[in-house]
């Protein structure tokens, strides 16, 4: 296995008049390729902002990150545009999709940014929308799809590239429970296809799609453990039936 | 009830009626539906058990009482129950027993007690996720309906542990 993501005693402070927040405090994270992460912990714990760090939509005021083998917190704006379009896929809570461009346009977008052809773009983004089961919306503006439907579009866009990294904000945040099965099941399927998978979330059931849990309190991370070597299939099973005090 | 009694006498010996009253007072709400004879019975089989030993102390105005402590026997079958993370049916009361019991104790911390057990559950959550996976999306089998309705219990009993733990990390810091 190599990393993908290594941050050493990563900062992000808030706030300047006062006393500084410190939303990240000294973090240090490795994920491997193929690993599925999660991240829970309270509102204001520092989740989310850890997300952007990684992302590169924050950046640290102290500490290191590697993306690969690339050295990232000290990149220019510019450089760290350019490989986020190629490394990074970020699926957020309010999807974030381009009101005006149909879906097929908002999944092949980052494609054509990263100087893909056209019509390998269409391609790649019409097979994307098939494997996430909205193949039937291509040519619908945002406005005309569901809230399920808007988070499979926004997946589709985050993995044309074929990021490194998956980053996931909330990706449940906005749908109903029937979206949410969807969706999960997404993550799910993404997973077992090696995927290396970030996800930020209070749902337990989204956490509980990865194999790695960290637990976040104040900035810092207080636990991390592996979800899976859990109880057997037929303990829970028994355990569900009643047959097991 | 057994072991919640126990891990209260653990705090400190107690007599039937102030062991009564030290579960009422844990239990909220929720002890007005305990029932009393419950206490002394409990009481009586725990001394059979040789978890407790009733010592008779004589009052001057009233007739002897017999005050309860704790043997090691029992103080070992309470340190067992705290770290206990099987999540019986019956699990909201007799966790928050143990919350209270474990920072009465002192025999326990309450916010690792809280982390241990959600990190079961969460493995728990995650292996019936799995078998629901392992069905095809719209698969009509009432099966997946029962596991769909187990993962909504865990979900709702994990959210119900990061309540208590936003209570419990405000206490200790």
């Amino acid at each position: 296995m190599s990393a993908v993501v290594q941050a050493e005693g990563l900062c992000r402070h808030f706030g300047g008049d006062g006393v500084p927040v410190r939303a990240v405090d000294g973090v240090d994270l490795v994920v491997e390729q193929g690993e599925a992460v999660s991240i829970m912990g309270p509102s204001g714990c520092g989740k989310s902002t850890l997300l952007h760090l990684l992302g590169g939509l924050e950046r640290p005021d102290a500490g290191t990150l590697r993306l690969g083998d690339q050295r990232v917190d000290g990149m220019s704006e510019a450089s760290w545009a350019r490989l986020r379009r190629r490394m990074i896929g970020f699926v957020f809570q309010a999807f974030h999709l381009v009101d005006e461009l149909t879906a097929v346009e908002n999944v092949e977008l980052p494609a054509l940014l990263v100087g893909t052809s056209r019509r390998a773009a269409r391609r790649r983004a019409i097979e994307l929308l098939e494997r996430l089961g909205v193949a039937d919306r291509a040519g619908h503006l945002p406005d005309r799809l569901s809230g399920g439907q808007l988070q499979r579009v926004a997946l589709a866009r985050a993995l044309i590239n074929e990021p490194l990294v998956v980053l996931a904000d909330e990706p449940t945040g906005n749908l109903d429970s029937h979206a949410t099965n969807e969706i999960l099941r997404l993550f799910a399927e993404l997973r077992d296809t090696q995927q290396t998978l970030v996800l930020v979330t209070h749902d337990p059931r989204v956490a509980a799609t990865a194999e790695r849990l960290m637990t976040m309190r104040d900035g810092t991370i207080v636990d991390d453990i592996r979800l899976d070597g859990g109880p057997s299939r037929q303990a829970v099973l028994r355990q569900l039936a009643g047959w097991e005090a | 009830m057994r072991e919640a009694m126990l891990a209260l006498l653990a705090k400190e010996p107690a007599h039937g009626y102030e062991l009564r009253q030290r579960l009422a007072l844990a239990l909220g709400v929720v002890g007005e539906v305990l029932n009393p004879g419950q206490v002394y019975v409990t009481l009586s089989r725990l001394e059979g058990a040789g978890l407790v030993r009733g010592v008779q102390v004589a009052q001057s105005a009233a007739p002897d009482k017999k005050v309860y402590e704790v043997t090691a026997a029992g103080r070992d079958v309470v340190a067992a129950w705290l770290l206990d993370s099987s999540w019986p049916k019956v699990a909201p009361v007799e966790f928050h027993l143990k919350l209270v019991a474990a920072a009465g104790t002192g025999l326990a911390d309450p916010v690792a007690l809280i982390d241990a057990q959600r990190r079961e559950l969460l493995r728990r959550l995650r292996e019936v996720q799995r078998l629901i996976e392992s069905h095809p999306a719209g698969d009509e089998d009432d099966g997946v309906l029962l596991l769909e309705g187990s993962a909504l219990r865990l979900q709702a009993d994990i959210r119900w542990l990061e309540a208590y733990e936003q209570r419990w990390t405000g206490r200790t810091r």
